[in-house]
């Protein structure tokens, strides 16, 4: 399958097969007025299968999102045709407004205008809980 | 500005501080009675409890202080969509220092950081209650003599008993405790806690169903209720609530020098004759939260005026 290459934009490759829709959904990309395109289940000499995102569109995109939804992702900044930027990414310390406490207990579920904020606990299996109620992510 | 949310909040050497003063205060009242004067609490319990807001307010009085109260919150400005935020912001207005309990889980923290004076938890949901903490720790320290070679027994709701998890997380710092956790399977230890205060740094634990089998090795049984408040559903509350009670037939094999504690208030889950059994150190428990609560309150102020 072709995707055409986009001029100048954002290539987010190396995104673990499956989680490509959730890194869509969670980078707001749907809101967004510009042409996208996810592809998924790409087949990958280093990681069998993976998916792609790409922007047509010169935007910031939120690299904590990334480094959350999976820190083996590439970011690619795309400038006339050309790759002008690459970055690696990695699991930040801290979420904010990324994800919502799921705990019905939790002061965020009813306190206005409190940001919903994470924390890295345990790097080695990726957990992060909510700095109110401790609940894991 | 300092609060104190979580028991981790304080050092070691701090919570052993506070302990050396609390000695101090139950061997010399009379020289603390004048220590907070001209000082205002404000107890803001958002959630019914007369024990912790009492026993605030009669810490606040023997240190000589003033206090003013939000009692219920179905007639305060909560009640009328009031954020947490904005509350602490007002009171801050008219106190030295807040002593709130609220139903939500992380609503201390909230206070703590918007308030502009100290914050002091007084239980937030299930989640934490730094000052019954102190308390177990005063009472433990004055039984035992320290903290360190106990064999600790938890026993009942460990699922949402904010007292527990605080306890652990303080007993954890200290060296050679084990854990009996005794709990049903519905109401055992969350993970987290399990994972950040236990397996993290090795602790021993042990999970059991069984309270008479494990009672003859603990030097410390702490019961806890079975709250009615924390659950969604009726009948999980009524199938669980009688797990565990503990009467003189129980304790019959356990060491002659058992330390029973409960943060109160209980239900069944002591029967009243082991009230008698000069193992039972549950009213002790009562005394020396106030008595923590008035050390506490000093450093706080004083930390604050400096």
């Amino acid at each position: 399958m072709n995707i055409d290459s986009i001029r100048n934009g954002i290539v987010i490759d190396h995104i673990t097969a499956g989680s490509g829709m959730r890194l869509y959904e969670l980078l707001g990309l749907d809101s967004l007025d510009v042409s996208v395109a996810i592809i998924k289940n790409v087949t990958s000499k280093k990681m069998g299968k993976k998916d792609i995102i790409k922007i047509d569109a010169d935007i910031p995109v939120d690299l904590n999102v990334i480094g959350y939804v999976d820190p083996s992702a590439t970011v690619n900044y795309i400038k006339d045709g050309k790759l002008y930027e690459k970055r690696n990414i990695e699991m930040p310390e801290t979420l904010v407004n990324v994800i919502k406490c799921k705990n019905p207990r939790c002061i965020t579920s009813c306190e206005q205008e409190l940001d919903h904020v994470f924390c890295l606990t345990d790097r080695e299996h990726k957990v992060y809980r909510c700095v109110y109620c401790e609940t894991k992510a | 500005m300092r609060s104190v949310i979580d028991i981790l909040d304080l050092t070691e050497s701090e919570i052993d501080s506070l302990i050396t003063v609390s000695d101090d205060i139950i061997s010399n009242p009379a020289k603390y009675a004048r220590k907070c004067a001209g000082k205002k609490l404000a107890t803001l319990f958002f959630e019914p409890s007369t024990r912790t807001r009492m026993s605030f307010e009669a810490a606040m009085y023997e240190l000589g202080g003033n206090v003013i109260s939000m009692t219920d919150a179905a007639s305060s400005s909560a009640a009328k969509g009031e954020s947490v935020a904005d509350t602490v912001r007002t009171v801050s207005c008219y106190a030295d220092i807040i002593a709130m309990r609220h139903p939500k889980e992380g609503a201390a923290l909230v206070a703590a950081k918007n308030a502009l004076v100290p914050v002091i938890n007084a239980g937030d949901g299930g989640h934490c209650h730094p000052t019954q903490t102190l308390a177990d720790l005063l009472t433990i320290h004055r039984e035992k003599g320290g903290f360190d070679n106990l064999t600790v027994g938890l026993c009942g709701d460990l699922k949402f008993g904010r007292t527990v998890h605080s306890l652990i997380n303080a007993l954890a710092r200290n060296k050679n405790v084990r854990f009996v956790l005794i709990s049903p399977e519905e109401l055992k230890l969350p993970s987290y806690v399990k994972d950040a205060s236990l397996k993290s740094k090795g602790i021993p634990y042990e999970q059991t169903t069984d309270l008479e089998k494990v009672i003859p090795s603990l030097d410390i049984l702490y019961m806890t209720r079975v709250q009615r408040e924390r659950f969604f559903n009726e009948e999980d509350y009524l199938r669980l609530k009688d797990s565990y009670i503990l009467t003189p037939e129980k304790l019959k094999n356990a060491k002659e020098d058992l330390c029973v504690m409960h943060p109160l208030p209980r239900v069944n889950e002591i029967s009243v004759e082991v009230d008698r059994d000069k193992r039972a150190c549950y009213f002790k428990q009562v005394f020396n939260g106030k008595i923590m609560r008035m050390a506490l309150m000093l450093k706080l102020l004083q930390e604050d005026s400096k």
